[in-house]
Parts: structure tokens; sequence; C-alpha cells
């Protein structure tokens, strides 16, 4: 096929002149430096961390906040920490607590996955549930722990309970607009080379749906772990295992604002870094290969 | 491939004629070889649902493409010329008459409308796969297909780092990689700078000539129609109708600058600007 027909003369130049039309033309990906990075990304929040370390220390230091069941010192909260760590109990609250967290996510996904398929294809279910879903994700999930717990007990269950009701409706939300963000542009190519119907869906539309639906999953998750996070401190109960709710509900009960202290930055941490570690970085590589992410 | 001699027959014939003499109108001409159409429109019309109830956009459409024809559709703003390409490509139903092709028809739009999610040699990949091409042939034939386009080595390349030609180009390798026998090109190269349409005219023409391909190729750039065309239909406007047909007998390679291009285009120019005049009158 590339055989060149000699009845079929090109102009002299055309070849030349293209190469040198797509060199000028083509975009160069530049690959940030490693320093750069740092400097960009890692300083500022580094930077911030410090600064509410620092006016912390300074309420205490100062006198401003004199009452230190109120407001430990960052050094004491520290000391609770180190101590939890060094007689091995900070590693089983966080796993409790994550792999509690992570299982229920993935529960979500097989079931939010399928759901958010459904209402974006198929225009009765779409009517019919669409609005509910999209309303399910402004109700607080600490709303479904009470009803949950007189259905299902002080379980495990009760907590997945609470974290599909969470993480369900983002999921499928996520892969909705992705769906529906989808340019009809990329249907009509994919229909004129053949991809209709099911293979339409398979190498266009979920392709297509991506970046949605990763938004989705990564709001699934913050969804996830704010509702598991509300089922441990409501409904602790010393059965279950005490993970990171439990601890700052022990903490409560017990006026230990240290350890109150303790369980809210680990809470927090275990998010940031499930998120940063995880969905982040899945989001990113996407976004990237697409050329959809401008790095300045 | 029996198909090609009365087709470079034609050509020649073409060739003997004084270039672009006059514009011959071959409105009526008959085609001898009855089944030889890579597209055939018999009576076409197409209505929508408009705010003002059915809005008629396409007005008993006739035409022929005969296999490795290069014809242009040339029209001004609603001609109805995007919509006959859709019922062309099986992308839409006419709401009477026929449309006949020989396969599904390749299509190619303004928009490179590559996948962002494939590299320039997957998108092509993707399209010898729902054809229905053994994996293990995919490969060397997705590189064969971008070296026609003289994209060697951009096989592993995202669409987001290709200039707007090189898109383009990539597109087309995916179209032709349909090995369909009609080529539908939807004004594919009104988004590009002057230089690098023109360079893609040529690789255009090339690759007619050596896949000899049929093309039904749209646009309102009445140069590019005269450049590329071995006819030019021109569309009437609200409703599309077929106003006027001029064969072009100029030999290639063509430039636009060229004499015969320029003095065929100014001409068919004139009467486009008729049929756009006549739209100003009530």
């Amino acid at each position: 096929m590339a055989s060149t027909d000699p009845s079929v003369q090109d102009r002299p130049d055309i070849a030349g002149l293209e190469a040198g039309l797509d060199a000028l033309e083509s975009r160069q990906e530049t690959r940030t430096l490693f320093r750069q990075t740092l400097v960009e990304k890692v300083l500022p929040p580094t930077v911030a961390v410090l600064l509410v370390l620092a006016i912390w220390q300074g309420l205490v230091s100062f006198g401003i906040v004199d009452d230190p069941t109120k407001l430990p010192a960052p050094a004491v909260v520290w000391e609770v920490v180190r101590q939890a760590w060094l007689q091995g109990d900070l590693l089983g609250y966080i796993w409790t607590s994550v792999s509690r967290g992570l299982l229920g996510f993935c529960f979500a996904l097989i079931i939010g996955t399928p759901l958010g398929l459904l209402v974006a294809r198929v225009k009765f279910v779409r009517a019919a549930i669409g609005p509910i879903l999209s309303g399910l994700q402004s109700l607080p999930s600490v709303a479904w722990v009470p009803p949950a717990v007189v259905w299902l007990g002080l379980n495990n269950s009760m907590m997945y309970a609470v974290i599909l009701l969470g993480a369900v409706p983002s999921i499928a939300n996520g892969l909705v607009s992705g769906v529906d963000q989808v340019p009809p542009l990329f249907l009509r190519a994919g229909r004129t080379l053949g991809a209709t119907g099911l293979k339409g869906t398979w190498h266009i539309v979920a392709p297509a749906a991506l970046p949605g639906y990763l938004a989705g999953l990564k709001q699934g998750w913050a969804f996830s772990w704010r509702s598991l996070m509300a089922a441990e401190i409501i409904a602790s109960f010393p059965d279950l295992g005490v993970g990171l709710g439990q601890l700052l509900e022990n903490g409560r009960n017990a006026s230990d604002m240290a350890m109150v202290f303790e369980a809210i930055l680990l809470i927090l941490i275990v998010g940031i870094a499930i998120d940063l570690l995880i969905f982040s970085p899945l989001e990113r590589w996407v976004l990237r290969s697409r050329g959809l992410l401008v790095t300045y | 491939m029996a198909t090609t001699t009365p087709i470079a027959e034609t050509r020649t014939a073409g060739q003997g004629e004084t270039p672009g003499a006059d514009g011959t109108v071959t409105a009526g001409k008959t085609v001898t070889a009855a089944a030889a159409h890579a597209a055939r429109i018999e009576h076409v019309s197409k209505s929508f649902a408009g705010p003002a109830g059915q809005q008629l956009v396409l007005d008993d459409i006739s035409l022929d493409v005969a296999p490795g024809e290069f014809v242009t559709l040339l029209g001004a703003s609603g001609c109805g010329k995007s919509t006959l390409l859709n019922l062309v490509a099986g992308l839409d139903r006419p709401t009477a008459g026929t449309v006949t092709t020989d396969g599904r028809p390749a299509l190619m739009f303004q928009e490179h409308a590559l996948f962002p999610w494939l590299s320039a040699g997957k998108n092509i990949e993707l399209a010898l796969k729902l054809r229905g091409v053994p994996k293990s042939e995919r490969r060397g034939k997705a590189e064969e297909l971008l070296e026609l386009v003289r994209l060697k080595g951009a096989y592993g390349k995202r669409v987001h780092e290709l200039s707007g030609g090189m898109r383009q180009r990539v597109a087309m390798a995916r179209a032709l990689a349909q090995e369909s026998q009609l080529l539908l090109m939807d004004e594919p190269f009104a988004a590009l700078d002057a230089i690098t349409r023109d360079v893609l005219h040529d690789e255009l023409t090339r690759i007619w000539r050596e896949t000899k391909l049929s093309v039904l190729f749209v646009t309102h750039n009445v140069g590019e129609a005269v450049r590329l065309a071995e006819r030019v239909v021109l569309l009437s406007s609200r409703p599309g109708r077929v106003a006027r047909e001029w064969t072009v007998g100029i030999p290639h390679p063509r430039r636009i600058e060229d004499t015969a291009v320029a003095e065929l285009s100014v001409e068919i120019t004139e009467e486009l600007r008729g049929e756009i005049r006549r739209h100003g009158q009530h």
C-alpha cells in the first residue's frame, strides 16, 4: 500500500515542508525537575503545617488557652502518639479503620458502578432514581447511623451499610456525569468505525467517561471515610475493636483531650494519605496521558 | 481493482481538455456502468422538526459517486451539506429517497475526533480491531498506514502531542484503516492554517491516487473544492438542492494559484454568490 505509484507525482518539496511543519508545531513534553517539584509542591504545605503548629504552641506557651484539658500542648499530643506506637497499638487503630474503610469502599465500587451505568444509559432509570441519587449526596451520612444500628445491630455490617450509603451515590453520580460529558463527536466517530451497542460502550463510552468516574471515586473515598468515622464515633462498642473513631470517643469519655487530638490528627492524616497515595496519582496519570493536565 | 480502468480513462480524457475550459457542466450526465457506484443518492430529502414546524433541509437530491471518483460538495451555510454527508455515512436516515453505499463508508470530521486515551497508533488499531483484523496483523498495518500519511515514528505519540496537521493525518490514516471504498470528508481541513492546509491537499491527492478510493468531500471553500476534485457539485441553500455541477479536468499536481484553478474558482464563486444573494431578496 505504501509503495509509490510512479504516476503519482509529488511536488518535490512537500515531504520536507511537511516535516518542517510537524517539527515546528509539535508540542514538547517537559518533565518537571525533582528539585522544582520539591520547591513548588512540598514546600508550601510544609510551611502551612509548621505555621499551624507554631500558632498552637503559641496559644499554650503564652497562656492564651490555659486549660490543658481543653487544649493540650503539641508535645503532649505527640507523646500520646509515641506511646501508642511504642505499645504497638497505633497501627492496630489505623488498620481497624482503614481495612473497614477500604473494604466498604470496594463494596460501594461494586454496587455504585453498575448503578451509575444504568442511570446514565437507561432513560427510565435515570428519571426514576437520578434525582434521588443526587439528593442522597447532600444527606450527611451520620443520619444513617441510628437506623443502621436499629436494623443491623452493633456490628461490622452496620459500619459497611453506613459506608455504602455514603459512598455509592458519589461513585454512581461520578460515572453518570462522566458518561454525560462524553463529547458527541467521539460517539459519532465511534459509530462510523463500527463501535455500536456494547462495543461502543466498551471502546468509546467507558474510556471517555473515565476522568469523571475517577473524580467520583475520589469523592466516594472521602465520603466512605467520613461515614465510617461517624459510625465509629456514634456506635462505639468494645467488641468491635478500637478504630480511630472509637479512639476519639474513648478519649472524650476519659476527658483525655490529648487522646482526642491524637485521634483527630490520625483520622485527618489517614484520609489525606489514602487520597494522596491512591486516588490522586491515578487521576493525574489519566489526565496527563490525555493532555488534560496543564502544568505551569 | 478492475473498476479502476474506466476511471483512469476519465482522467486521461480530462487531461486532454483545456484545463478548466469554461467549466463543463455535466448536470444530468448518464453513468454507463450501472453497478459501478461508490455511493448512490437518489431523490433524497431530509427535514427536521424545527420551531416553525417541519423544516426542509435537503430537497430531492440525486448524486452518484463513481468508484475512484473525487467529488466535492460545495455550498454556503445552511445548504445541508453536512446533513447529506451524515445520511451517506449512515448516521441518520433520509425522510424520503434512498442512499446506497458499498459497505460502511469511512468518515473524517472537521475536528480530528481522535480518541485522547489512545496513542496515534492505537487509534488506528481500534479501527482495525472493530473491522475484525486479527491482533497479530494490527500493529504492522497501523505502522504501514502511518507511513502512508508520512508519520512514521508517530505510533506511540499521544494525540495532544501532535500538531493540528498531524492529527488530521492520523485521522486520515484511521479512516483509511477501515478499508472502505468510500471516504467521506466533512470540511476536514477547515480548522487548519493556510500552509498546513495546502500541504494536506497535496497529501490527500497523493493518497487518493495511490489508494484509488472514492471521496466525497464537503467544503465551503471554493479553491479547495477545485484544487482537489474531479467533479464539483454546488448545492443551493435552504433547502439544499443540486444547483450546478462542474467537471474539473485540470491535471494534477494542482496548486490553488494555478491559472486554471483560479479561473474555475472565480466562475464557481460567482455562481455561489448568486445562490447566496437570492436569500437576501425576500
